[in-house]
């Protein structure tokens, strides 16, 4: 090993040291701040701070909720989810079970982000307007939404109840499975 | 970076030593173990698949063996004592997912295969209740099942010289040593952002393992991939769409029937460039005849079902290949649904048997096919001798022997756009992938099948990779009679049943033939012994949840018979238990909403492996 490199190596292990053991007690930590994220459950430590309450822009939307179904069509959501939301490969969204939460705010991030068993990442690939009608229309397959602004029956084979006519009793929940 | 290279040189230099070590000692191991299922295991030549196949007391691959009979010759177990027949032992596989494929037994080690995640785990049957040898984890991605269109299933593993051979969902070939459970090489071969997974159980023949993948259902191109067996690097690889050049189809390519004659056919048979996203995966049953040395195999569906978005006959999907295995060349080929409208697949497995036809004797292969009718074909020349419907069947009307050509009903053609009623058999057709047994004692075919008709709607759909490729709106429904399943005997030279036993439930098992003692198992969970001539039932044993899993027989080390099944609800119609889904969408589970709610009240998921003898629980 030439002398330079020798050189080189202890100037950079020193450098890399330095950096290593560095303990900073004047700056606050990047999550100092009060966390807006979505959270997936409902147990916290210490007190509870509220759950966050963010609804679908178009959850009163008729248009809005009229594209969501369009696109749960057209993004192939029908292939893994069932045409009216039963299920298939991939989890019924018709059911009051929700394993990721069925606040609007957690369905958005379930579509957005992925998740690891089987859920594509769809952000950055659709807008994000795209998936916020989206989420009004997955909330409408369960009747999280207002029924006078759900879609109404399908022009194709008829497979299940209309989303309009899906009575809106059912729970908002925050994952639980 | 030197240092590295330097550590690896060493780990080397004393892997190499161990295993010196390992081989030096292994001669001595063997010798010592002086049960009779071990010797027969490891001696010498025995350890080649060729001839093991034929030893009745092992069950070293899926089908049993090269003829995919599912049949065994072992007599201990017979229609008077099956009745005193009990639980030897029981292994939970902690995995809820539908458990299809057998078990294997090597010598004195069981080994099974579980659903993704797909764990290989290898028991000791010399000692008392079996006890986990080791196991194997591949860690298969969790983002895999998001790709698996029908549950994530495992149809098993194959096991040739000293190692056992397996696919993990994630599109991953494995060879794994039989004796220890280290891994020798693993092959990637398939993109989950593709939509390709792997869920077939390999065939090994002369030092190659065949494997295809899965995927039917997300536009991905089928191909059959050879492995060279000591390297894991791939042999040849034949697509089931696109040029011939990638077809592996020249020179010596016979097909029987002028519609598969032609340049290029797998191209030309398609519009534009659908080709590339055409399914023809090949998911199903391989066979392999010795003596002509032709490996068979099936192609699934064309993709998308919706088939308005794929004029043509779309060369070379829902159709059956016979190749050589050293090259993969292709012989012959035959198309049992040209252009298919149904998502009837051609992967059935493909029973090789000779039998006395018209004054001598045939070398024939038996397919009970998805789209209603059971072939007997010439496994030499791809003609079709026979074509007989084993279901109620009114989307065909059987097959022009001419031409070779399925012979469509124009009323039941599916359109783009409008429902068509009562198209019988359904997508999952008459008989989906679970496996038939062939009694060479009876003559009998053995078939767990359905009897499901739907309402299909094609729908528009676009391609986007790792997504659903299909566009169909479809909905089960049992067939005439209201029953969903039969268990058939099937008579392949009289063309009729022998006698036929119906079941509330589609009949998703396989079915295994032990000499005089026909096995199976329901979706309700119970595991059945009927007699193989008369059908009359023997003996049922109520299974922990409803049985998709194979059943199979060996010869134990303490020289009894046993009988081997996993329980286990899944797979396509069982994911509405597996997978929770919500059968007020008659949609769900692609189509098995509209029938199959009472699946739901009827059992419940959970994978446990069950052996059955005689005396056994006493």
């Amino acid at each position: 090993m030439g002398r330079f490199t020798f050189a080189l190596v202890c100037t950079m292990a020193a450098t890399l040291g330095c950096e290593r053991e560095t303990r900073r007690y004047t700056e606050l930590p990047a999550a100092a701040n009060r966390s807006t994220a979505v959270r997936l459950t409902t147990l916290q430590p210490g007190s509870p701070q509220p759950i966050s309450n963010v609804q679908s822009p178009y959850q009163y939307n008729a248009y809005g909720l009229a594209e969501g179904k369009r696109l749960y069509a057209a993004y192939n959501c029908a292939g893994c989810h069932g045409v009216a939301g039963g299920g298939a490969i991939g989890p019924a969204l018709m059911d009051d079970k929700w394993i990721y939460g069925s606040h609007a705010d957690q369905i958005f991030s379930s579509i957005s982000q992925g998740r690891p068993d089987g859920m594509p990442s769809f952000g950055g690939h659709i807008p994000d307007q795209q998936i916020w009608q989206l989420v009004g229309y997955v909330q409408s397959l369960a009747g999280l939404v207002s029924q006078d602004a759900a879609t109404s029956r399908n022009d194709d084979q008829i497979v299940g109840k209309p989303e309009n006519r899906i009575e809106g009793t059912k729970q908002i929940q925050t994952g639980h499975r | 970076m030197g240092i590295r290279a330097q550590r690896r040189g060493l780990f080397l230099t004393v892997a190499g030593i161990a295993f010196m070590i390992s081989a030096c000692q292994k001669p001595t191991s063997d010798t010592v173990q002086q049960s009779p299922a071990s010797a027969r295991a490891l001696s010498g030549s025995l350890a080649d698949p060729a001839r093991l196949q034929q030893d009745d007391g092992q069950w070293v691959m899926s089908a049993k063996n090269y003829a995919a009979t599912r049949f065994s010759s072992l007599g201990e177990i017979t229609p008077a004592n099956v009745k005193q027949m009990g639980v030897a032992w029981t292994f939970s596989t902690g995995v809820t997912a539908g458990h299809e494929g057998p078990p294997l037994v090597v010598g004195d080690t069981m080994y099974l295969v579980t659903p993704w995640p797909n764990i290989l785990y290898a028991f000791d049957l010399t000692k008392p209740g079996a006890p986990i040898k080791w196991q194997y984890d591949p860690k298969p991605l969790g983002a895999a099942k998001g790709v698996a269109c029908c549950d994530i299933v495992n149809r098993g593993a194959a096991y040739a010289n000293g190692a056992i051979f397996f696919n993990a969902l994630d599109g991953r070939t494995m060879s794994i040593d039989a004796a220890t459970g280290k891994e020798r090489w693993v092959t990637q071969l398939t993109d989950i952002n593709r939509g390709e997974t792997m869920t077939m159980a390999p065939l090994v023949v002369k030092g190659k393992v065949f494997v295809g993948n899965s995927g039917g259902e997300f536009g991905v191109r089928g191909w059959l991939t050879a492995l060279d067996a000591d390297s894991g690097k791939t042999a040849w690889r034949a697509y089931s769409t696109g040029p011939d050049k990638d077809v592996l189809i020249g020179p010596t390519f016979k097909p029987h029937y002028d519609s598969d004659r032609g340049k290029d056919l797998g191209i030309t048979t398609w519009p534009g460039e659908a080709w590339r996203i055409g399914g023809g995966t090949v998911w199903g049953w391989l066979s392999y005849d010795p003596e002509a040395d032709l490996l068979y195999y099936g192609t699934a569906n064309p993709g998308p079902w919706n088939p308005e978005q794929r004029p043509g006959d779309n060369k070379w999907t829902a159709g059956m290949f016979a190749r050589s295995p050293d090259t993969g060349e292709a012989r012959w080929f035959y198309q049992t649904s040209p252009h298919d409208l149904y998502d009837h697949d051609g992967v059935n497995e493909m029973v090789l048997a000779d039998l006395q036809m018209n004054g001598g004797t045939r070398k024939v292969l038996m397919r009970a096919d998805r789209n209603g009718l059971l072939y007997v074909i010439d496994r030499l020349t791809g003609e079709v001798l026979s074509a007989t419907p084993f279901v109620p069947v009114n989307s065909n009307k059987g097959v022009d022997l001419k031409s070779g050509r399925l012979i469509p009903v124009k009323e039941k053609e599916s359109k783009q756009g409008m429902v068509v009623r009562d198209i019988c058999p359904a997508a999952p057709g008459a008989k989906d992938e679970q496996p038939m047994a062939f009694s060479p004692k009876t003559g009998l075919l053995y078939i767990p099948h359905n009897n499901v008709c739907m309402d299909f709607e094609g729908t528009a759909v676009s391609y986007i990779a790792g997504t659903p490729y299909v566009g169909a709106s479809v909905v089960y429904k049992a067939g005439p009679g209201g029953n969903r399943g039969f268990f058939t005997a099937w008579d392949p030279l009289a063309g009729k049943p022998k006698w036929q036993i119906k079941e509330s439930f589609p009949v998703w098992s396989g079915a295994l033939v032990a000499n005089d003692v026909v096995f199976y198992g329901t979706m309700e969970g119970w595991f059945k012994a009927v007699d193989a001539n008369t059908g009359q039932l023997l003996w049922q044993f109520k299974c922990g949840s409803g049985i998709i899993g194979h059943p199979m027989a060996f010869k134990g080390p303490d020289g009894h018979e046993y009988i081997a099944v996993t329980a286990g609800i899944g797979g396509w119609p069982g994911a509405i238990v597996s997978a929770d889904l919500d059968p007020r969408d008659a949609t769900a589970g692609n189509g098995w909403g509209g029938m199959l709610a009472d699946l739901k009240k009827t059992t419940t998921k959970g994978g446990m492996l069950y052996v059955f003898t005689v005396g056994g629980g006493t």
